[in-house]
């Protein structure tokens, strides 16, 4: 790769790289003024993360401190600003305080959904983990056909997102997909798999893990070609077995990858939205709603739009996820992990 | 699935009564074998099942779309109907420009973002390392109807550019912490030998850093245009009229509680699944560096 064939490159350079680090630091004393000296010293810096803290400022943290503000008001579709053929009608929506925040706790709804989110965050990224680890394994070995393997486990991850939705849902139809065709053949009654509450959350569940899984495999086939062979030459002379050296050695390895794996994917998870509108819509009734698109029901589905509402849903959705990140680390902190 | 990687791997320690046997290291038993290639099997059908027979589908007349034979009565109509008579190749038009957008702005400075936290100390890097893994788990709900109200504001509904900024908060974050990875593997000697014959910072990283890091760029670039390409909750919201849609919008007028039109929507998807397909082939190989240097250093 690129970076082995520059090894030498490097070395050769590495001489002159101190001199050049003694010159830098000269000119920088000689610069009178605190800030014009970390001026001097760090605007490339600052010029070169600029424009994503622009984006990110305009783009995150207005629309952040608007939702937090919508969030204590009544707005709704019918009282904010808008403007109807030339009639420019301004907002009439007024400060409510805590009421949203107070009415969506108090609300049978939330904690239903809250439950329902927690089941199919925490199924999903065990379920697409715990296979993503089994086939990494299978793969990372000596194998006819491992590159053609590799290439057919990976494709979930190749066609778009709502394509694969799409395509789930041909197979899912009731009268005529081709899994209840299939059943019918072994004179099985057809199952409603996005009819019924029951089936409709394991098929949420069953596409989204078909969905995870090529990412998990990729991440834990690097992780696993991290890990030096002789680790497991040295087990096998001190007569461990199978299951001790994946116990003693792979899982450890694994440990770094596995972990920032887990939280990004359990994050996308919990925050996933194309799957679940696109499969259900949140149906039966809302049985497969999760947090994030009940949030956006509120504020685009039903009528009239409830905009405080949703507001107030996304910063509860918010503050579960900053809690979530804040434990995780603290458990892995706990566990000696370096970040 | 566990107890079929159980059998080759046990099999390895050699009995010590018929020493000429004796297997090397990594070698496995028939059995062993078949049971991984077995297990290889299933969970490659399982994956490539669908798409596959999305395939079939869309090659079918749209009133045999159900039909369980694998060819029948094949066909183009499909994708004759869709190209011709729908919106469909103003919806990939429109898809092409806020993906395209969106990729090349997005791995420029997710680069150059991520290359000043993992080069340099300055005040602030701090903040901004966690403002981009924070970013990273912005639910879209919190943010969806200021952004569209803003969007509303700047006249920017239903325009490509609305969506392209939007995409890019999406992207830039996971891709900014990607990079930094990349580049805290590239030795820093680099820099700093590029410093001494002249180079300014940019022109380091530009003509030395970025030739280097061309695996990450790859895996950032197609992480950018996978995000955009199968964005659906944005692009629901903020584009509205038939011929400002995108893809993952425009699909979903062919199949809703009015219509199903299955045969448009398969042609329509295979359409939409080949190029992404195509891209992820090539960038696949740098995938495992890229992604693991990006998450084993975070």
């Amino acid at each position: 790769m690129a970076v082995d064939s520059s090894r030498s490159l490097a070395k050769a350079a590495d001489a002159q790289g101190a001199r050049g680090r003694g010159r830098r630091t000269g000119d920088t004393g000689k610069t009178p003024g605190r800030l014009r000296r970390s001026l001097s010293t760090h605007w490339y810096a600052w010029a070169m993360v600029a424009p994503v803290v622009a984006v990110i400022g305009v783009i995150i943290g207005y629309p952040l401190v608007r939702g937090l503000y919508l969030s204590t008001t009544d707005a709704n579709e019918a009282n904010v600003e808008r403007t109807i053929g030339m009639n420019h009608i301004p907002a009439t929506y007024q400060s409510v305080g805590l009421d949203n925040y107070t009415a969506v706790l108090q609300d049978g709804v939330f904690w239903d959904r809250l439950t329902w989110t927690i089941i199919w965050t925490v199924s999903c990224v065990a379920i697409s983990f715990a296979l993503g680890l089994v086939l990494a394994n299978m793969l990372n070995r000596k194998l006819a056909g491992r590159s053609l393997y590799r290439m057919a486990l990976i494709l979930p991850w190749a066609v778009p997102a709502f394509v694969s939705v799409f395509t789930w849902r041909l197979l899912f139809n009731e009268k005529n997909g081709i899994l209840n065709k299939i059943l019918a053949g072994g004179g099985i009654d057809a199952i409603p798999w996005l009819n019924d509450p029951t089936w409709a959350k394991l098929s949420v569940i069953t596409v989204n893990v078909w969905l995870g899984v090529p990412f998990m495999l990729v991440a834990m086939l690097g992780g696993l070609q991290s890990i030096p062979g002789e680790l497991y030459e040295a087990a096998e002379m001190d007569g461990a077995n199978a299951w001790q050296r994946f116990r003693h050695i792979t899982l450890p390895g694994l440990r770094t990858v596995s972990s920032t794996v887990i939280l990004i994917s359990g994050i996308w998870t919990f925050n996933m939205f194309p799957v679940i509108f696109l499969l259900t819509r949140g149906g039966p009734g809302d049985a497969t709603e999760i947090l994030v698109t009940y949030a956006y029901r509120l504020s685009f589905v039903v009528s009239p739009r409830d905009f405080a509402g949703s507001a107030a849903w996304g910063v509860i959705i918010l503050l579960l996820l900053s809690l979530f990140a804040v434990v995780y680390r603290r458990a892995l902190r706990k566990q000696g992990e370096v970040w | 699935m566990t107890t079929m990687t159980n059998p080759g791997t046990q099999s390895k320690t050699p009995s010590p009564s018929r020493p000429k046997k004796v297997r090397e290291r990594g070698e496995r038993g028939p059995l062993a074998s078949v049971a991984l290639h077995v297990g290889l099997l299933i969970a490659s059908a399982t994956a490539i099942l669908p798409p596959l027979w999305l395939l079939i589908t869309s090659f079918k007349p749209t009133s045999e779309a159900f039909s369980t034979d694998l060819v029948k009565d094949f066909t183009f109509r499909n994708y004759d109907h869709v190209v011709n008579d729908t919106e469909f190749l103003s919806w990939l038009g429109n898809s092409l420009l806020v993906v395209g957008l969106t990729t090349v702005i997005g791995v420029f400075i997710s680069a150059t973002t991520g290359y000043a936290v993992s080069r340099f100390k300055f005040p602030g890097m701090r903040p901004l390392m966690w403002l981009l893994l924070i970013t990273q788990m912005f639910p879209v709900a919190v943010l969806i109807v200021p952004l569209y109200n803003l969007l509303a504001t700047l006249g920017l509904l239903n325009q490509p550019i609305g969506l392209v900024v939007t995409y890019l908060t999406i992207a830039v974050p996971f891709c900014a912490w990607m990079m930094k990875g990349y580049f805290d593997t590239i030795p820093v000697e680099i820099d700093e030998a590029g410093r001494v014959d002249g180079l300014n910072p940019f022109g380091t990283f530009w003509r030395l850093i970025v030739p280097l890091a061309k695996p990450g760029l790859a895996v950032t670039g197609f992480y950018s245009f996978i995000t955009g390409w199968a964005e659906v909750a944005y692009a629901s919201a903020f584009m509205t009229g038939e011929e400002n849609l995108t893809l993952a919008g425009g699909l979903q007028t062919f199949v809703n509680q009015y219509t199903s039109d299955w045969g448009s929507l398969t042609a329509s998807a295979v359409i939409v699944a080949v190029p992404a397909a195509v891209i992820f082939g090539f960038v696949q190989r740098h995938l495992v560096s890229g992604l693991t240097a990006g998450a084993t250093k975070s």
